[in-house]
């Protein structure tokens, strides 16, 4: 079947990409940049169509939760919610995290700490890709950069959350969850039949009882599960690393930078090449796995990197890290809520990484 | 002292008048001795098994003594984070909507850190059935203060007995449930003597046949004891319960179902 070419917000594309990718259900509570998702599945009211549950939870932490319960019955679930939202569900992840749960998590990051701001921002990098909440755990996290995307990467959140029993969050921003731009989707999936047989949907006399939790008193079978976990993170960073680049083949200089910022960066590229500085960008699409052994690659070939993000500096130590001391590596990046311009970031690189 | 050598005659299918129901597992419990939560897990281990549900079941265990219940019932289960159990049962009923899907929750976890969560699913009238057990005290813990702790009672945390001018008062959440037009079926039990076991489970059932109906939340609250966290013989935590928490928390229905 044909794809249907529509004018969407982000925001708008998500919840129609997940009516079509046949979830199941979806547990948000309001908050901006983000609400026009839940607004979105009230008024499509799927229930009536696919099936799809939709409800409106009393917080972030009751949402969470749902999507715990929901995710624990082998069904595809998910919320929504933007950075003060996102740390109010922080407990409910670590645990769906720590019980191997499959679900989906959209956060269209706005700037912060605390309330913040309501415009985009990507100072939530380090909550996404290093935890966020308690324990040692690793969310998938998928970094979209266009409505498009948005859409796209609904379907691909739930076939990795799957595969590898794990949360998946999409990092998007007030920027990519605002903006109207033309976008295709897929046609409408059926929803699974399909019962997991690790889900809790009441124990026949076929098998032994299921039991989701993420508790064990026993410091050695504890451990054991960690090293289980790490051995998953170990395979997700094997096979599901993803990224675009961009102008990197004779590149001197690599712009690292997602989502919001990578659009930014591509015009930079053009820019920083009118001017005869040889600029590429290095787009990660996932944030967790990230690409680190395709920068150190780079790092070998040019002379410098500069991390692009709107926020103080968090990827870029992830960029450090990949490049392990080869070349200089350098931060641009602005906050509260401003999105960069393509010539700041022209002007950054020559003053950080070329000199006058 | 009384020679039992005759023991074996007597063992024989036809004198057995009282068994381990099939639901329960061959775990031993954790809770201490006298603790009413053996009680109440039998029971509802004996409606599950009487009403044929073991199919059906899903449990939600809380945070709390009671954390370890899915080892203890041969059902499927979720271990939720604290108070959050009606949440989480909340998008297990509507995913599963033909499901018998029950929570069972301590009072620190239903009326202290969970309790915009069980208003709210009360309010919303979620065809669960809520399971509340208030002794007035966080057990796990080690004997902490509670939501439903009595005034002048002494725990860990009001070790000069509860001062309600700075600690508050005790809360009667069950009392307020009662009053949301999306609950069903609100009563409060107990477990501590043959006839109330008789009662409770009577409770349990309705609520287990209100829950088909889709017509709300019932919420069965058990007043039970606690002798190790009130720092007295089971006997005693018993007389104490009478005398103390009835007064304060009186058994009986708190909303029936007009029929």
């Amino acid at each position: 079947m044909e794809k249907e070419l529509r004018l969407m917000k982000g925001n708008e594309a998500v919840a129609e990409a997940a009516i079509r990718a046949g979830v199941d259900g979806y547990f948000g509570y309001p908050i901006t940049p983000q609400t026009e998702i839940i607004e979105y599945l009230m008024e499509a009211n799927p229930a009536e169509t696919t099936g799809m549950v939709v409800l409106q939870a009393e917080s972030e932490i009751a949402a969470i939760n749902m999507v715990y319960g929901g995710a624990a019955c082998g069904k595809k679930v998910m919320t929504s919610s933007s950075s003060p939202g996102i740390s109010l569900k922080q407990e409910g992840i670590t645990y769906i995290a720590g019980a191997e749960l499959p679900c989906l998590i959209v956060n269209v990051v706005r700037g912060g700490p605390g309330l913040g701001t309501i415009q985009p921002a990507q100072s939530d990098y380090f909550q996404a890709t290093k935890g966020g909440g308690h324990g040692d755990y690793h969310l998938i996290v998928l970094a979209p950069a266009s409505v498009q995307e948005m859409a796209d990467f609904v379907d691909l959140s739930f076939e990795l959350a799957f595969k590898y029993r794990n949360p998946v969050m999409m990092l998007s921003d007030g920027a990519i969850g605002q903006m109207m731009e033309k976008v295709y989707l897929s046609p409408q999936k059926e929803r699974s039949k399909t019962i997991p047989e690790w889900a809790t949907t009441g124990k026949p006399s076929t098998r032994e009882r299921n039991i989701i939790t993420s508790l064990d008193l026993d410091p050695n079978r504890q451990e054991l599960f960690n090293r289980k976990l790490l051995a998953k993170y170990d395979e997700i960073r094997e096979k599901e690393v993803r990224f675009e680049e961009f102008q990197c083949e004779d590149a001197e200089y690599i712009l690292v930078a997602y989502g919001t910022s990578a659009r930014v960066c591509q015009k930079s590229v053009q820019l920083a090449r009118e001017q005869g500085i040889k600029a590429g960008l290095l787009r990660p699409i996932t944030l967790f796995p990230f690409p680190t052994k395709r920068i150190n690659e780079l790092a070998g070939k040019v002379k410098g990197m500069l991390s692009v993000e709107m926020s103080a500096g968090q990827m870029v130590e992830d960029v450090l890290l990949s490049v392990n001391g080869k070349v200089p590596v350098y931060h641009f990046g602005r906050m509260g809520g401003i999105v960069t311009t393509p010539e700041e970031v022209v002007e950054s690189l020559k003053s950080k990484l070329i000199g006058d | 002292m009384v020679e039992f050598s005759g023991i074996k005659e007597i063992i024989k299918p036809e004198n057995l008048v009282y068994k381990k129901t099939r639901i329960m597992t061959e775990n031993i419990l954790s809770y201490c001795p006298g603790c009413g939560h053996g009680t109440a897990h039998r029971i509802l281990a004996e409606i599950i098994d009487e009403e044929g549900l073991q199919s059906e079941a899903i449990g939600v265990s809380p945070v709390g003594c009671s954390v370890f219940m899915y080892n203890y019932l041969d059902i499927d289960w979720q271990e939720a984070a604290h108070g959050r159990a009606p949440a989480v049962a909340t998008a297990i009923k509507r995913l599963l909507p033909d499901k018998f899907v029950f929570t069972y929750q301590g009072d620190g976890d239903l009326a202290a850190i969970g309790t915009a969560e069980t208003i709210h699913s009360c309010n919303r009238g979620e065809n669960i059935l809520i399971i509340f057990i208030n002794n007035g005290i966080y057990g796990m813990t080690g004997g902490q203060m509670a939501p439903t702790t009595l005034p002048g009672m002494k725990s860990s945390t009001s070790p000069y007995g509860r001062d309600v001018k700075t600690m508050g008062y005790p809360l009667k959440i069950t009392d307020i449930v009662a009053t949301l037009p999306g609950s069903y079926y609100v009563t409060r039990q107990s477990v501590h003597t043959a006839a109330n076991v008789k009662k409770t489970k009577k409770a349990i059932r309705k609520a287990v046949h209100y829950q088909k109906l889709n017509k709300g939340t019932c919420l069965i609250e058990i007043v039970s004891n606690c002798p190790s966290g009130w720092k007295m013989t089971p006997v005693q935590s018993n007389k104490w319960m009478e005398e103390n928490m009835f007064p304060y928390y009186p058994l009986g229905d708190l909303k029936t179902p007009q029929e």
